[in-house]
Formats: C-alpha cells, sequence, structure tokens
C-alpha cells in the first residue's frame, strides 16, 4: 500500500473521530457518533497491518495479534458486565491503560532510535513518558478512590505540597537529563518519578472531585498520544489524540463549571484548606427519625412531590423500586419530579444514566436550574442516597470542600425526607446540617428495602 | 523549503493547531447529561495509540522492545475496545427518550 493511500485512509479515520465527538455533544446523535468513532479506530487498527512493513507480514505479527486478542478478551467483558454504578471508575482505568500504552509505545521507538532520535523526538518522548505515567498511576489512584479500595477524603500528609514539588522538580530535572545525554537510564529515573508524581497530585484530591480529575487525566493521555504520534510521525495519532487533549481540556472545564469549582482549587484545593473538619459536637444532636408508614402517609397527602436520588439509590440497586413508588403517587394524583443535580452519582450526567436504565420517563427527570424555583410549592422533597448535593453547608460555610457547589434547595420545601443507611456523612465527608432541621424526616436502612416498605405502606392506604 | 508546498514538521504543527481548534470547538456546547458519555467515548478515541503500538511491536527487535511493544499493544487494545462498548452501553440507555411514550409495562 502507498504511503498516499495510507495518509489518506488515515485522514478519514481522522474525519470519523472528528465526527464522532461532535455526535456525542448531542443526545439525538450520540449513540452513532460513538460508533462512528469505533468504525474509524477499527479501520486505522487494521489497515496499519498493511501498510508497517511495506505490505510484508508484519514482524511479529502472531504476537501482535495475540496481544490485541488477549485485550479484546480483558476489555470487553469488563465493558459489557460492569455495573453502571461502577462505570466511572472503568472509564478511569481505560484512561490510565491508555497513557501506559502511549508511554510505552515512546519508550519503544526511543530505544529502537538510539543515538539516531533527534532532539524534537527526544522532547516528544520525555513529554510522552511523563505524561503518560502520570495518566497511568493517577488513573489508578482514581479507580481505588471510586471503588473504595482506599479512603475517598482528600489524603494530605505533612509537607504534602513540599514532597509533590520536590518530585515535580524530580520529574522535570530527569526529563531534562533525558534531553540532554540520552541513554536508558535517565529515561527510567524520569518514568519512575513521573509515576510517584502522578500518585502524589491525585491523592490530595477529595472524592467528589474525582471525576474532574478523570476528566483532565483523559486530556492528558491525549496529548501523550499526539506526541508519540510525532515520535512515530503519524497523523492520525497527531490529530486523535489532540482532539482529545482538546476537548478534554473543555470538558474539565465545563464539568469544574457544572460543580461550581475551580479547577486549580480542585486541584490543589485540600493543600490551601488546612484540614477544616466538620464540628464534632454535630454528631450527638437529635435527629427525627420515622417509620416507613410515616413517610408513606406523608406521601399520600402531598400535592407535588420531588425525588432527588443519589449514588445511594444506585449503590442499592433502587432505581425500578423508585420509579415504582413514582408511578404509584403518579396514578394517586400526586405530582412526581425528580430533581437531577448536574454531579448526582459520581459524574455529571452519571445519574441520567442510572435513571435511564430503570426507565424512568426523559420528561419526570428535572434539571436543577429548573428545579430549584419550584422548591417553595413542593410539599415534600424524597432525598434517596443523596447528600452532597443537597448541603447547605455549599451556601453557608465558606471554606468546606463543597463550598460554592451549587445544590438542589431541598430546604425551601415543606418536608424533607432522607432515606439513608447511616449517618455517616457523604461522599465528601462533610457534615450535612439539615439532616438535624426540624422539617426533616429520615428513614434509617437500605435504600431499596425503605423503599418497598413505603411502596406497601402506600398501597395499604 | 523552496521545491516542496511545507515541510514535513510545519505540516505536523498545523494538523496539531487546526486539532486544537476543532476540538475546542466540537464540544464546546454539550449538556451536564452527556458528560459522562462525551468523556468515555473521547477517551476510547485516544485508544487508537493502538496504531502506535502495533508499528512499533514491529520495529521491536531486542526481548526487552518486544516485551514492552507487546503490552502496549494490549494495553491499547483494552483503553480501545473496551472504551467504544462502555460507552455504548451507556447511550443505549438514552434510546427513545426524545419521544416521550407512556407504556409502563414495556420490554425491559
Amino acid at each position: 500500500m502507498s504511503r498516499n493511500i495510507y495518509d489518506l485512509i488515515g485522514l478519514a479515520a481522522g474525519i470519523c473521530f472528528i465526527l464522532a465527538l461532535k455526535g456525542l455533544s448531542s443526545p439525538k446523535s450520540a449513540r452513532r457518533g460513538n460508533l462512528i468513532g469505533a468504525l474509524g479506530a477499527t479501520v486505522a487498527s487494521v489497515i496499519v497491518f498493511f501498510y508497517a512493513n511495506e505490505g510484508r507480514a508484519l514482524n511479529n505479527q502472531t504476537l501482535i495479534l495475540s496481544a490485541i486478542g488477549f485485550g479484546v478478551l480483558v476489555g470487553v467483558p469488563a465493558a459489557r458486565k460492569v455495573q453502571m454504578t461502577q462505570m466511572p471508575q472503568l472509564v478511569a482505568l481505560f484512561n490510565g491503560v491508555g497513557g501506559g500504552a502511549a508511554a510505552l509505545v515512546a519508550i519503544v521507538e526511543y530505544l529502537k532510535l538510539g543515538s539516531d532520535a533527534t532532539t524534537a523526538v527526544v522532547i516528544a518522548t520525555v513529554f510522552t513518558v511523563i505524561v503518560g505515567c502520570v495518566s497511568f498511576s493517577g488513573s489508578i489512584v482514581t479507580f481505588l478512590k471510586l471503588q473504595e479500595l482506599m479512603t475517598t477524603r482528600p489524603v494530605i500528609f505533612p509537607f504534602g505540597r513540599q514532597i509533590i514539588g520536590l518530585t515535580l522538580i524530580g520529574v522535570l530535572l530527569s526529563g531534562g537529563w533525558v534531553i540532554a545525554s540520552g541513554g536508558t537510564t535517565p529515561l527510567l529515573i524520569n518514568g519512575l518519578l513521573s509515576l510517584i508524581f502522578g500518585i502524589l497530585f491525585v491523592l490530595p484530591v477529595g472524592g467528589a472531585d474525582v471525576p474532574i480529575v478523570i476528566s483532565l487525566l483523559n486530556a492528558f493521555t491525549g496529548l501523550t498520544v499526539a506526541a508519540s504520534g510525532y515520535v512515530l510521525q503519524t497523523t492520525l495519532l497527531i490529530i486523535a489524540g489532540t482532539l482529545v487533549g482538546a476537548s478534554g481540556t473543555i470538558l474539565t472545564k465545563l464539568m469544574a463549571e457544572a460543580m461550581g469549582r475551580s479547577l486549580f482549587g480542585t486541584l490543589f484545593g485540600a493543600f490551601t484548606a488546612t484540614a477544616q473538619q466538620s464540628a464534632g459536637s454535630a454528631e450527638t444532636r437529635p435527629v427525627k427519625s420515622g417509620s416507613a408508614e410515616d413517610v408513606a402517609i406523608l406521601l399520600n397527602y402531598a400535592q407535588r412531590v420531588v425525588i432527588v436520588p443519589g449514588f445511594g439509590l444506585a449503590v442499592a440497586q433502587a432505581q425500578h423500586t423508585v420509579r415504582e413508588l413514582a408511578d404509584l403517587l403518579s396514578a394517586k394524583g400526586v405530582e412526581v419530579a425528580y430533581g437531577i443535580h448536574p454531579v448526582a452519582g459520581r459524574m455529571p450526567g452519571h445519574m441520567n444514566v442510572l435513571l435511564a436504565e430503570a426507565n424512568v420517563p426523559y420528561e419526570q427527570l428535572v434539571e436543577m436550574e429548573e428545579i430549584n424555583p419550584t422548591f417553595p410549592q413542593t410539599d415534600v422533597v424524597l432525598v434517596v442516597g443523596a447528600n452532597d448535593v443537597v448541603n447547605p453547608a455549599a451556601k453557608t460555610t465558606p471554606g468546606c470542600p463543597i463550598y460554592g457547589m451549587p445544590i438542589l434547595d431541598v430546604s425551601l420545601a415543606g418536608n424533607v425526607i432522607f432515606l439513608k443507611r447511616s449517618m455517616r456523612p457523604g461522599f465528601a465527608g462533610i457534615e450535612n446540617e439539615l439532616l438535624y432541621d426540624s422539617k426533616t424526616t429520615l428513614l434509617f436502612g437500605d435504600a431499596k428495602d425503605s423503599l418497598t416498605k413505603v411502596v406497601s405502606s402506600l398501597k395499604s392506604l | 523549503m523552496s521545491s516542496e508546498l511545507m515541510s514535513n514538521e510545519i505540516a505536523l504543527l498545523a494538523i496539531f493547531l487546526l486539532s486544537v481548534f476543532v476540538g475546542f470547538e466540537v464540544v464546546s456546547k454539550v449538556s451536564t447529561t452527556l458528560h459522562t458519555p462525551l468523556m468515555s467515548g473521547a477517551n476510547a478515541i485516544h485508544g487508537v495509540i493502538l496504531v502506535g503500538a502495533i508499528v512499533v511491536a514491529d520495529h521491536a527487535k531486542t526481548t526487552l522492545e518486544i516485551t514492552l511493544a507487546i503490552a502496549a499493544v494490549i494495553l491499547a487494545t483494552i483503553n480501545m475496545v473496551g472504551g467504544f462498548v462502555v460507552t455504548d452501553r451507556m447511550l443505549q440507555m438514552f434510546k427513545g427518550k426524545s419521544k416521550p411514550k407512556k407504556d409502563f409495562g414495556d420490554s425491559k
């Protein structure tokens, strides 16, 4: 295959990626967009077999094909079987391995070129190794945080800022060393320091902010791919990587805005806010807890009910039960709507995916800006497994980790019912004053069990 | 420079810069509902590093190079294939929501 034909097909794949991103930006065309992207990627991966070794079979072809087969056997079942609640960490993991792959690609090419590498190629290699390694190890930490294999709270250690600063200096110096002298050892040290920096960089980020970091690392991986595209002089990789890098940066900014956070505050907030823990006295204060019957009665005589679903609902797999409750209330003439916070769940838009899975009618899902003005006319708000997105501390307590995040103003409604497993604070680890409010009723227990009980009491009323 | 239209380096730089602007432009107006699928889809797209991994696996000579390159192929495949499949699963759930239907007892 001639270079020109190969490049033209590569260009077509690049256009597929642009159309894919464009399609993914609108609900109607999103699925088609994703398929176009998959088509582009598949075509690009197939034609490289016909071009890379001037038409002859590739060296190591059997190994390569087996490796691809193995990757498919790992990736597809993981993507198919993952619970929708655990999807964010899977995306983080996929992103991490992509960053790792890009770093490895540049390293192998660097090893092969040896002293033939031009300075520009070495610089691109160093960039790929640094950013790829940071993306890899950082994504692993975000995975561990979201999977709750480690604490979701910001991890702050003594002299944290200094240690991170020194590591970064080490990363840059060793990168300079590679560029100045070449060789394998400097590159190895550079890679190791970058891996450590990636871990240190994500550790201080609080659980609620992790999605923003995933998005940022996604953009990083994009840039890594673009740089290794330069190392390999492959236009398609430059186009694809840069597209993801640029759109990922914008997306990160949009996400941070949706959460009312500045990107800078997200990444460095844990160090500037000096471990401001909530008042310890709060936990002993009395709360009003009720039974499923009390909740059913409150709901039964309401005119308008707003359900605020949170991640706890998804964890308990209670989407279907909550829909049953909503249908029952609608049948009794109660007006029901779902108030969806932009970051309900673990990531922006995550809750919409989870509720769509339970066939909740789309027109009942109301976004935050539209539902907030209606709370004064709402009799009962049913908060199911959500906490941080209704926490008034975001408005009233400067310095707390979620301060400035827009919230659902559920305190303006007549009654607030919280379905909670325990008094444990939300993902962000902050006490919620609303739990102690006089118009709040708490129903403790697993969200699904509680909802099932409420549904059956409601039926008997 | 005189005989060619553009030097290779400049052409690559032009491709890079234009891609930056296209990348900014295509996602500038996206609703929060689609943030997660869009991120996941973009994530799958950079899995195309698989192409690079295949190229270096072809170049690789020493055992170290081959090992690293094959590892890259595996990781890139997981990123690409898994990424597109999980994005499709997410988006599957959005289907038909543009037309409000009122049948509760539907198939799923």
